[in-house]
């Protein structure tokens, strides 16, 4: 006869929510009443719950027993309650005291002999642990790594449920983490030195790092788009650490995060398939939605090789989380948002047939026309940059080596601090994330700098929220010239990259 | 008698000897009726206690209280009406109990007296 309390974390995307959880036990016939919103892996935690604690050699009270998981109408998913479940029935039954498990945060699924399993989203549940003021945390020993990253925290690792509950009476000492894992530096990306030629493209992905634009690059095959694409993200800067535990998060509770649980600094750079589903690269699943591509991309590039391939539907799937930096997920169980700022890098041929040279094309001009069109007019607009890459006419090129990654890289991260320090007051990185109104407003240009502008939207060469682009590629192109802001050529040269006949 | 019965009535005897030992009188053992049987109806002198004994001589098959599902409660509490207007006692409060007998061969018989189990 008693009651008892013990806390757990319930995730709800990548955000995690304090759960209490209170066990009452007597009053009635056997059997464990489960309230509070429960799905149905957490309605099976009865059963396993039961036989682990038979399981390590405790008594199951053979009474009535109420578990409730507060706050009520917070929808709970999973198995990671198991442990605190299982707390809370020892402590209602007095085989363990309350004072032990106050201040303490329980998570793990019980396997049925005691054995405590590894849960999806350590890292976003110790986030959350931490941002209600909880003390202690107690992880299944495989989380501990993942659990490391957070500091902070006083986090403990199990294996087993007689390791908890020996813990929780002083009789035992459970695994501490190891100490915090320095960010590795993968194995550096390839170098952009091997790429041959592509004088525009290369500037493409130059200000496109230097700005967190978007990206399209057009040009026959075998020019080095690919090759171009995957270099790109070696331009960026490393993650700063906020950023590299947000996209941790993210892995985490896609279940992604290597074992190793390495906070990893490098930029992703997520290059799905033209196959893949809508569910994969938005987020998606039954119950309550996981997230996608865009998301797993956060921070860093989603490269889309061969993009009028996509799926009309999919690329058009791109545009609110290209505009918003996030995406919201509907499904049965609730609304998930997963943060998804991420920088689009696209590839197509010219047409389908795709010659070495474009003059040998033989596609019928409808084809042609229908094949780039399969990018949406919508889409492309959110496209700042395009680059027409170019036959490659000589394999022995020029006698001086083309530019690396680190040239070019320096030139990036000077122009992404001179972004940063201007915009610093205001809480934007890049000039990709600053509102058009603020650009058109309280840091507008002369008249005469942007009168391109002006004479491109009057011939409805592009759209307003193309001009608001254009003047946002000015300022990197400012940033990246060391200037303290665009004037009229650079404008222009904004206008040169957007235009919609390189594409 | 075959043995589960035989079982069964040694349960009740011993929950009827355990009731009458806490205090309870009983006033009727397996008043049977159309809708079933009640095993022990007794009285702790201020309201009717309707007993159901359920007897084990093992748990392989789980403990005998959780023998006693949504179904059995619903029939004892059916029987219980029955029982009181068969002998025209007018309102009075019922509590309904479940006494868990777990008779293991070689072991010491073990009671469970469950008050107010539903």
């Amino acid at each position: 006869m008693g009651l008892a309390r013990t806390w757990s974390v319930a995730l709800h995307g990548v955000a995690g929510h304090l759960v209490e959880i209170e066990s009452d036990v007597g009053g009635g016939l056997p059997g464990i009443h489960l309230v509070g919103l429960p799905d149905a892996a957490l309605h099976e935690a009865k059963d396993r719950v039961k036989a682990a604690v038979v399981n390590s050699g405790w008594q199951w009270p053979n009474e009535r027993i109420v578990l409730a998981l507060s706050p009520a109408m917070l929808r709970k998913a999973g198995s990671g309650f198991d442990l605190a479940l299982a707390c809370a029935v020892l402590a209602a039954d007095g085989i363990l005291p309350q004072p032990a498990l106050n201040g303490s945060v329980l998570l793990g699924e019980l396997a049925l002999d005691g054995r405590l399993r590894p849960i999806r989203g350590v890292l976003p549940c110790l986030l959350a642990a931490r941002a209600a003021g909880v003390a202690r945390v107690v992880v299944p020993a495989a989380g501990l790594a993942e659990a490391s990253l957070v500091e902070g925290l006083e986090v403990y690792g199990a294996a087993s449920l007689t390791d908890v509950l020996r813990w929780l009476v002083g009789e035992a000492e459970l695994l501490r983490p190891g100490p915090r894992p320095t960010p590795v530096d993968d194995a550096a990306p390839a170098d952009l030195a091997d790429v041959v030629g592509q004088h525009d493209a290369r500037r493409a992905c130059e200000i496109a790092a230097a700005g967190g634009h978007h990206v399209l690059l057009v040009g026959p095959p075998g020019t080095g788009k690919t090759m171009l694409a995957q270099r790109f993200v070696g331009l960026l800067p490393r993650l700063e650490a906020a950023a590299a535990l947000d996209l941790a998060s993210i892995r985490s509770a896609a279940g992604r995060l290597p074992d190793a649980g390495v906070l990893t600094t490098v930029p992703p750079l997520i290059a799905p398939h033209h196959s893949t589903s809508m569910a994969a690269l938005i987020g998606g699943g039954s119950g309550l939605a996981r997230p996608g591509a865009v998301s797993l991309a956060h921070r860093g590039v989603l490269f889309l090789d061969e993009a009028p391939e996509w799926a009309p539907h999919l690329l058009d799937a791109l545009r609110t989380p290209l505009e918003d930096g996030t995406v919201r997920l509907s499904r049965a169980e609730g609304t998930v948002e997963y943060p998804a700022r991420f920088q689009l890098v696209l590839a197509a041929n010219p047409c389908p047939c795709a010659p070495a040279h474009d003059r040998d094309c033989v596609c019928p001009s409808l084809l042609r026309r229908r094949y780039l069109g399969r990018l949406s007019g919508p889409l492309l607009d959110r496209v700042d940059l395009r680059a027409r890459m170019l036959p490659i006419t000589s394999l022995a090129t020029v006698p001086e080596p083309w530019e690396s990654t680190a040239q070019v890289r320096s030139r990036v991260i000077a122009a992404r601090a001179a972004a940063a320090a201007r915009w610093a007051g205001h809480g934007w990185a890049t000039n990709a994330e600053v509102p058009g109104p603020v650009l058109r407003t309280r840091f507008a240009l002369p008249a005469g700098v942007v009168r391109p502008l002006d004479s491109a939207l009057r011939a409805g060469e592009i759209t307003a929220r193309g001009a608001d682009r254009a003047l946002r590629v000015a300022w990197t192109l400012a940033d990246l010239a060391g200037r303290h802001r665009p004037d009229r050529e650079l404008v222009e040269t904004a206008l040169f990259f957007r235009d919609r006949r390189a594409a | 008698m075959a043995a589960k019965d035989a079982l069964g009535r040694r349960g009740e005897d011993l929950a009827a000897a355990y009731l009458t030992e806490h205090g309870l009188v009983v006033l009727d053992r397996n008043w049977r009726c159309r809708l079933g049987e009640l095993d022990i109806v007794c009285t702790d002198s201020t309201r009717l206690v309707v007993c159901e004994v359920k007897t084990r001589s093992s748990t392989r098959f789980g403990l005998p209280a959780e023998a006693v599902d949504a179904r059995k409660a619903h029939r004892i509490r059916q029987l219980a009406g029955a029982w009181l207007a068969a002998h025209h006692v007018p309102w009075v409060e019922v509590r309904y109990d479940v006494v868990a007998v777990l008779v293991e061969p070689g072991a010491q018989v073990r009671v469970h007296h469950y008050e107010a189990a539903f």
